[in-house]
């Protein structure tokens, strides 16, 4: 169980950006949170995955609190791959680093093999998404946090890495947390959808 | 417009890339120059440094093209000598300079206290006179030519520590550092694998534009007495031999060695930023 007890974050002392938030998000479960630009999700996503420490409350992971000296359990997928990705590296370098995918894995999340020997530089950021996931995808991840995953993707490669995600959620009981201001696609996959507001306004 | 942009963008680029391929023929070039230096430095007939009166105090000429000594020594090879000699010092307190910038400005990833050590002693270095800090160790070292390559190495780190210190902390502040914590990578393997092919480029410019520093500072320690001893055939010590028969008229005991000493450290300057002007295009790999 991933449990978010209590949190507020702001940049800095005098904006708050949100106050006293709590969530929880079961093995298996596919939770979506809906809410405007700006609002704070992307925030509250980095804090979820340990990227940003919040002011006051908590994130439990299964028991646990961060820092962690292993694996972090929870993956983020942001929505901004290019800076998530050593510009310097080769993008076979970019997926060794977590570890080591079979070609059926990555065949089905798209990933043609040409582009391995290829720099961040001369991928499209839907192609770099791809690798993101792939490399979030290892066999320790319990729980996934999609930032607006596939919104700079066409629809035709969407659905297809929703199929593929989805499928490995069901198989592997991950937890995900499903962030977009595309509601369709909540509608579509999720199995609650809350809106961030609501989360707001309850404190 | 299109056309306009389309018709200046391949010429940019290929003004780029011609840039570049003149400063890796002038990279190339000198090189070149350096190696036949030290070459020569190995390779030249000793046979005139031998003493002979017969031909002593002579003015540059066809078989002594640098004019000789008091002593009758051939200034020519006395001048390859010392200015090989000089590489040597040069090339090993510009590597252990390297080497401690290197270590020292990594320490930002292991914790606070040390890094703001580091900074602090940047500091501390970089404002003491340089030739004050360098005739201190030499001299507390009891000089000679290891108190010349630790004075010169410890003295010359700060200026490349900083920069790297500078370098890493914007890639420790990268998002693709971040990920690769929560991948559990350690700040070890980050360094090894994400920060030091980033820095080699830099450390490795670093280290040639210190050499000419090097090696004038080295000359200049030497020249004032408190460096390498006057037996041994350095640049700084002809100079300051020179000195004393200067009013006699022997012009060419200081002038042509003095002047190769500038050569060589106009040539490693010049390899320095053509270095970088080669190695430009990988900052970050952006096209
Ligand atoms: N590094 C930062 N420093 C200061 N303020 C920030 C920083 N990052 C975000 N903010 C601010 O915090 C607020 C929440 O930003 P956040 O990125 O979490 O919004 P979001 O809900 O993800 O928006 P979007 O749907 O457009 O991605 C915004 O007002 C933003 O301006
Ligand atoms: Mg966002």
């Amino acid at each position: 169980m991933l449990k978010v007890n209590n949190i507020s974050f702001g940049y800095n002392s005098e904006h708050g950006v949100f106050k006293d938030i709590s969530l929880s998000l079961k093995p298996g479960e596919i939770l979506g949170l809906y809410g405007k630009s700006g609002i704070g999700k992307t925030t509250f996503a980095k804090i979820i995955a340990g990227y940003l420490k919040p002011d006051t409350g908590s994130v439990v992971v299964d028991g646990e609190t961060y820092p962690f000296k292993r694996r972090n359990p929870v993956q983020l997928i942001g929505q901004h791959p290019e800076n998530t990705i050593n510009p310097r590296w080769q993008m076979n370098q970019v997926l060794g680093e977590s570890g080591v995918f079979s070609d059926e894995f990555l065949r089905e999340l798209g990933i043609s093999n040409e582009w391995m020997h290829r720099f961040p530089s001369q991928l499209s950021g839907g192609e770099l998404q791809r690798f993101c996931l792939a490399r979030a995808l290892v066999p320790e991840t319990k729980y996934l946090i999609a930032d607006e995953m596939t919104t700079m993707l066409d629809a035709i490669t969407k659905a297809q890495i929703w199929e593929t995600v989805l499928q490995l959620i069901k198989q592997r009981q991950l937890g995900m947390l499903v962030i977009s201001h595309e509601f369709p696609l909540l509608k579509r996959t999720c199995h609650r959808i809350l809106d961030f507001e609501d989360l707001l306004g309850k404190n | 417009m299109t056309e306009l942009i389309s018709k200046y963008l391949p010429l940019k680029r290929s003004k780029k890339r011609n840039r570049r391929k003149r400063a890796l023929t002038f990279s190339v070039l000198g090189v070149i120059l350096l190696l036949i230096l030290v070459g020569s430095g190995f390779l030249i007939d000793t046979q005139g440094l031998v003493v002979n009166f017969d031909e002593a105090n002579s003015a540059p000429s066809w078989s002594h093209p640098f004019g000789t000594d008091w002593l009758g020594r051939d200034m020519f090879v006395r001048t390859v000598k010392g200015l090989s000699l000089s590489f040597w010092v040069g090339l090993l307190a510009a590597f252990i300079s390297g080497v401690i910038a290197l270590i020292l400005s990594l320490l930002l990833l292991v914790n606070k206290t040390l890094d703001s050590l580091v900074t602090g002693l940047i500091d501390l270095f970089l404002g003491v006179p340089h030739i004050v800090a360098l005739i201190l160790i030499s001299f507390m070292l009891g000089g000679g030519l290891y108190g010349v390559i630790i004075a010169v190495a410890l003295t010359h780190w700060p200026r490349l520590a900083r920069l790297l210190r500078a370098e890493i902390m914007q890639i420790k502040n990268s998002e693709y550092i971040s990920v690769s914590r929560h991948m559990g990578k350690s700040w070890f393997w980050i360094a090894q694998h994400h920060i030091l092919p980033h820095l080699m480029p830099q450390l490795f410019i670093g280290f040639i534009l210190m050499f000419p520093h090097a090696i004038l500072h080295e000359a200049s320690i030497t020249f004032l007495g408190f460096g390498l001893s006057s037996e041994q055939p350095a640049i700084g010590i002809i100079l300051s031999e020179a000195m004393g028969y200067l009013s006699s008229g022997m012009w060419w005991l200081a002038v042509f060695p003095g002047l190769m000493l500038l050569v060589m450290v106009a040539v490693f300057d010049s390899l320095g930023r053509n270095l970088r002007k080669v190695f430009d295009p990988f900052k970050g790999q952006k096209h």
